[in-house]
């Protein structure tokens, strides 16, 4: 294939992938909000009748922050860098254009039809996998277009070799796919009951602790591979691009990958400490969560050094600022994680509301930053207009770290609380507290969890605006920016 | 010996497996580039030149192809 200078990349995909990002992320934060406000205050329960009750709600939360805001972010960062590090335009190929927008559509009316789904108390019960099978096979038809459309993309590359961030996709491809299928084997209950249960509704193939280890094998992987290998894919690829700087070390960056490859599949089983499986299984558990410390750090340092010498892009560029505060929140949240995962921590631990003090710095400091800051990026090359305006990325910048402090310390106080209070035994070995004594003593640090998601939501909503009058009213670019994204 | 220690031998010697497999790793690594086979610290530059008309920085072999005739 011969270069051709007229040609273009094509967004077409990356965009509409970017506005459902748009979409998804303020309908799951909006929720996350309103059920954060309902743990708070708990009168917010009655307020669409069974449709707004706390226990509909949050599984419609974390499915439309998963599936809905990450993955749209995954895959519109996806369709814009997968082309330029392999140097391959989409609309080279008719066939790869037809996949990519095949894969969206089924996507967008997939994820629609889910929400409503959730909404109406549809669902196979497995935290991370609710969705009833005939979700989960149009989930995997929407995962093999995009295995098509990555695969296509690489067969016609003009860049022979893969950079790091494409291992990355590929990993949360493979990754997925293997912990999607196994653990979503189910048998619609007609079927296990002579006829006399639903088509729609499933039970789980495995039972017991058995479907607690697979069931966590794939929950805590959907986190390896949903929140972390793909986001680190964005990481070195927008980092660098953004600042200018190769990445500092490549051969470390390929270390790190097989380090996460390796150890990662493995530490599932923290979720189960304490609990029915073997105890050697639990042991490996703790043990892999603690080495995996070291492929965690080795990414977030690598993107840190990345910046040496070009420490002033920190405080002249917004952009370079989200990136660098999500690689200090990987760091953070992947020490803290391990540091749940030992054993004696755990006991403590274990059920209460530190566990979403850590997946919360680990979302919103990480994950939604990084999405974030790569939308950003993407803008002005996508639109060919400048960033709207920096002062308000500023102040989001500012306004969302305000939040995520204030959410993962009170949990942090909350949970440890919540921990000990529910331990304590008085002289004769009985029990001091009652569940309501914890709740009443931990309703502040409900009340501030609600205050984070709100000044979040609001930043969230500042993001969404800042992108919506780039892509409609801001400066015209005559040509497309190197590194620096342009901003007015 | 049951079902379940088994498993438990079997987990705890494919760590050992795997951990070899992955220090070989970084040794051939470091070893590759040292004797001058490989230039891995080049691919970084993909991210930062990928415009759809700029050469590409290689080929599946991070070798450069300089490099490659000294080697020969």
């Amino acid at each position: 294939m011969q270069s051709n200078a007229a040609l273009e990349y094509d967004y077409s995909v990356a965009k509409l992938f970017t506005y459902t990002t748009i979409l998804f992320g303020f309908l799951g934060m909006t929720i996350g909000t309103l059920i954060a406000s309902q743990m708070a205050f708990p009168e917010l329960n009655y307020l669409l009748g069974e449709y707004g009750t706390f226990s509909r709600l949050r599984p419609l939360h974390t499915n439309i922050v998963i599936y809905g805001f990450t993955l749209s972010g995954i895959w519109a960062t996806f369709y814009y860098s997968a082309q330029r590090v392999l140097k391959v335009s989409m609309a080279e190929s008719k066939f790869l254009m037809f996949m990519g927008k095949f894969h969206f559509w089924l996507y967008f009316f997939g994820a629609l039809a889910a929400v409503v789904s959730l909404l109406l108390g549809i669902t196979q019960s497995k935290e991370y996998a609710q969705l009833e099978w005939p979700f989960d096979i149009v989930i995997v038809l929407i995962w093999v277009s995009w295995g098509i459309g990555m695969f296509g993309l690489i067969g016609i590359r003009r860049e022979k070799a893969l950079y790091i961030s494409m291992w990355y996709y590929i990993a949360c491809f493979l990754g997925i796919a293997m912990l999607y299928l196994f653990n979503n084997m189910a048998v619609p209950t007609y079927f296990t009951s002579g006829g006399l249960g639903s088509i729609m509704h499933s039970v789980s193939m495995y039972s017991g602790t058995n479907d607690a280890l697979v069931q966590w094998w794939f929950g805590h992987n959907a986190v390896a591979f949903g929140f972390t290998v793909p986001i680190v894919a964005m990481i070195y690829y927008f980092l660098p691009k953004e600042s200018g700087q190769a990445v500092y070390s490549y051969k470390l960056s390929l270390l790190s990958f097989w380090g996460l490859m390796f150890i990662y599949l493995w530490a599932g089983s923290h979720h189960l400490l304490w609990s029915t499986v073997p105890d050697w299984m639990q042991t490996m558990g703790s043990i892999f969560s603690v080495v995996l410390i070291l492929p965690s750090w080795g990414s977030a340092i690598n993107m840190l050094l990345t910046m040496k010498g070009e420490w002033n892009q920190l405080t002249e560029n917004p952009l370079i600022k989200f990136m660098v505060l999500a690689s200090t929140f990987y760091m953070l949240s992947t020490l803290e994680g391990p540091i749940q995962a030992i054993k004696s921590v755990n006991a403590i631990a274990h059920f209460t509301d530190w566990i979403p003090g850590h997946v919360h710095d680990g979302v919103l400091g990480w994950v939604v930053f990084m999405i974030m800051a790569a939308l950003y990026h993407m803008a002005p090359r996508m639109f060919k207009r400048e960033i709207y305006s920096k002062k308000m990325m500023e102040a989001q910048f500012w306004l969302q770290t305000t939040a995520v402090v204030l959410y993962f310390t009170s949990m942090w106080i909350a949970g440890i609380t919540q921990g000990m209070m529910w331990r304590a035994v008085d002289e004769y070995g009985n029990l001091m507290y009652s569940f309501i004594d914890t709740v009443e003593v931990l309703h502040p640090y409900y009340a501030i969890r609600a205050l984070a998601g709100v000044l979040y939501l609001t930043g969230f909503l500042m993001f969404a605006f800042n992108m919506i009058k780039t892509m409609t009213s801001s400066r015209q670019l005559t040509e497309e920016p190197q590194f620096r994204s342009p901003m007015a | 010996m049951g079902l379940r220690e088994l498993q438990g031998y079997a987990s705890f010697f494919m760590t050992i497996f795997l951990v070899v497999m992955l220090y070989g790793y970084i040794v051939y690594l470091y070893r590759s580039e040292k004797k001058g086979e490989k230039d891995y610290e080049k691919l970084g530059k993909i991210a930062l030149d990928d415009e759809l008309d700029s050469t590409p920085v290689n080929t599946s072999d991070p070798l450069p192809s300089d490099e490659k005739e000294q080697n020969r």
